[in-house]
């Protein structure tokens, strides 16, 4: 035993997956506007999670003796024109946001990823007619197929959840087929297949795992898209509604009061800008420091 | 070549054909009653039963959907869109007004987002690690998140309200008043290029930063050529293929945009018209104008993949 421990060249060598997770926080964190996008992320996270304790006022709570008011110790941000307090809405906006883009995301994600595996998987016929709707959906662009989806089921939380994540459905799609088609003549998969696993075996252990990191990274940078998109939604008036707090029908709220008080338009709008950055500088870091042969790619 | 082409065609026909069947089938699963929309509360109250399934016999929207889509698609080949369910006005009479308008503010936002993303990712490619390369890449960074609906509303501040040197809103022809029309259209125009602009500039630079990479580029310097010769010649059009494609898929980028953009600047294009007719459920006009912006995507998709062995003759066409 002694022995051992006196090997340094065994001891001191640190277990393969330490290294890899070193690597990849070293890459990760090795650009200033990842580390920027990260922080603004997790702002917005604790903001959207913790809301309700740091909101200074209820978001629906009407003042029509203080509409349109400035900036004060009072209120941070201003109010409304109908008299609600335009910080604790931003607040209450985020959990919206951020709720929107998870569940519209997870939807996407996971109906695009069985489509792309199938499709990739048993090629011929199954892959056509997958390839052919998804084709279909992809010759939209996603805000008008959100949109006439939106307008299809009627506006709201979960619709436009619904809307978003099937809009985005193409894209998973179409990565996974692409990885599935490559990854199944890897070699694992032909051992799979000599060992004599069956093909649910093989898609759910190895083909699956191995198809993670691009996934994930194209599901960072698509939240921004999703929140960018569910904002053009509620700019338009088919998106969440009122008087639930959202980003994008705060910008149209205040587009009427602009002379007076441009900041009510102003300050959501950067908030989108700013969460859409993050999630992309995030997805770009995570690219950067998963795989950098995705480089272009995503 | 030709078979290719051929092939291709058919494939678009085919996404066509279904994007028709599903906004076709969409529209008609959508909640709410048409037929609504035309009356008013008082009239809606005094009208039997019967009276209102006269009304939507009228409009044809009693007989079963496949009925109603075969019929609908034989008179769009012979160029006919149908008539709204609102107005009642010949939906081709409407779209030949808006489109125009839309294609302009389209068209020039394509052009400028080609034609000034496209230089800005090459420059900044060649002097890499400089300000200029940090001051593209930053911008262009903040380009592909901006909400477009936003940045058009904070424009209409800066330069319509607050320094008054450009109209708010509003569309006029440029064969009615050129100087108008371009000053009216610079907003607009940039609200809707800035992602093409921001997605170009990011592509050319990572596509011309591989190429720069590559031997016969160290055999160009080698040979002594000048920077413009090995640019301009040897590296900027093997840099082309990824940067056309993104350009092409700006075009779906720009249709899209045009929605929020036209609603924004109150432009009275296709993009306006959709929304107001999707809110109204005016069937007709939905699907006439889905099947004109697919038409054009569908299009544009199939001239960049066209466009590839012009560019690369590597590229064989099986």
């Amino acid at each position: 035993m002694s022995q051992v421990k006196n090997t340094p060249e065994i001891n001191e060598q640190p277990a393969p997956r330490v290294q890899e997770w070193r690597r990849f926080i070293r890459v990760f964190f090795s650009r200033g506007l990842v580390v920027f996008g990260m922080v603004l992320l997790v702002i917005f996270v604790l903001t959207a999670i913790f809301g309700p304790l740091i909101a200074p006022y209820n978001p629906n709570t009407q003042n029509l003796k203080n509409t349109l008011a400035k900036p004060s110790s009072e209120h941070l941000l201003g109010t409304d024109f109908m008299g609600r307090d335009t910080l604790s809405r931003l607040i209450y906006g985020a959990r919206m946001s951020l709720m929107v883009g998870v569940v519209a995301l997870g939807i996407a994600a996971l109906i695009g990823m069985v489509a792309g595996l199938m499709a990739g998987f048993y090629g011929s016929w199954v892959n056509a007619i997958i390839m052919r709707v998804v084709d279909t959906l992809m010759s939209f662009p996603m805000i008008l197929l959100a949109l006439l989806i939106a307008g299809l089921l009627g506006g709201g939380l979960q619709n436009v959840m619904i809307a978003l994540g099937v809009a985005m459905i193409p894209a998973y799609a179409r990565l996974m087929c692409g990885l599935v088609m490559s990854l199944k003549e890897s070699d694992y998969v032909l051992a799979g297949k000599s060992i004599g696993s069956s093909e649910w075996r093989i898609m759910m252990r190895n083909i699956l795992p191995n198809s993670f990191p691009p996934l994930i990274v194209l599901v960072t940078m698509q939240i921004g898209s999703a929140i960018l998109a569910e904002a053009g939604l509620s700019y338009l008036g088919i998106g969440i509604t009122p008087p639930t707090p959202s980003w994008g029908a705060m910008v149209n709220d205040g587009f009427r009061y602009m002379i007076t008080n441009p900041l009510l338009s102003f300050i959501p709008g950067l908030a989108i800008m700013l969460v859409v950055f993050a999630f992309n500088m995030v997805g770009d870091g995570l690219r950067d420091a998963l795989d950098p042969r995705l480089r272009g790619t995503i | 070549m030709l078979t290719y082409i051929v092939r291709r065609l058919i494939q678009s026909v085919i996404v066509v054909i279904l994007v028709t069947i599903l906004v076709f089938v969409g529209m008609r699963l959508l909640p709410g009653d048409p037929i609504y929309m035309l009356l008013n509360p008082n009239q809606l109250q005094n009208m039997t039963a019967e009276e209102l399934d006269k009304l939507r016999q009228e409009a044809g929207l009693d007989r079963p959907m496949a009925v109603q889509y075969f019929e609908w698609i034989g008179n769009v080949l012979r160029g006919d869109l149908g008539r709204s369910i609102m107005t009642k006005s010949p939906v081709v009479d409407d779209l030949a007004k808006r489109i125009p308008v839309t294609a302009h503010l389209g068209i020039v936002a394509f052009i400028v987002g080609t034609m000034i993303g496209i230089p800005l990712g090459i420059i900044s490619a060649i002097r890499r690690g400089t300000w200029l390369d940090t001051l593209v890449t930053t911008m262009a960074n903040i380009g592909i998140t901006v909400p477009t609906f936003w940045l058009g509303i904070m424009l209409i501040w800066l330069f319509a309200i607050y320094l008054n040197w450009l109209p708010v809103m509003g569309y006029t022809s440029p064969f009615v008043d050129f100087w108008l029309s371009t000053k009216r259209l610079i907003m607009p125009v940039f609200c809707l290029a800035i992602f093409p602009i921001a997605a170009n500039a990011r592509q050319a630079r990572s596509s011309m930063l591989e190429i720069l990479r590559q031997d016969y580029i160290r055999t160009a310097w080698s040979k002594g050529l000048r920077e413009r010769a090995v640019i301009g010649r040897h590296a900027l059009k093997n840099s082309l293929i990824p940067i056309v494609t993104l350009a092409g898929m700006g075009i779906s980028g720009i249709v899209g945009g045009s929605v929020l953009i036209e609603q924004v600047f109150n432009i009275p294009g296709m993009g306006r018209l959709a929304i107001d007719s999707l809110f109204q459920h005016d069937y007709t006009y939905v699907q006439g104008i889905t099947l004109i912006m697919t038409i054009v995507i569908v299009t544009s998709n199939l001239v960049v993949d066209l466009s590839y062995g012009w560019l690369d003759p590597r590229v064989r066409y099986n």
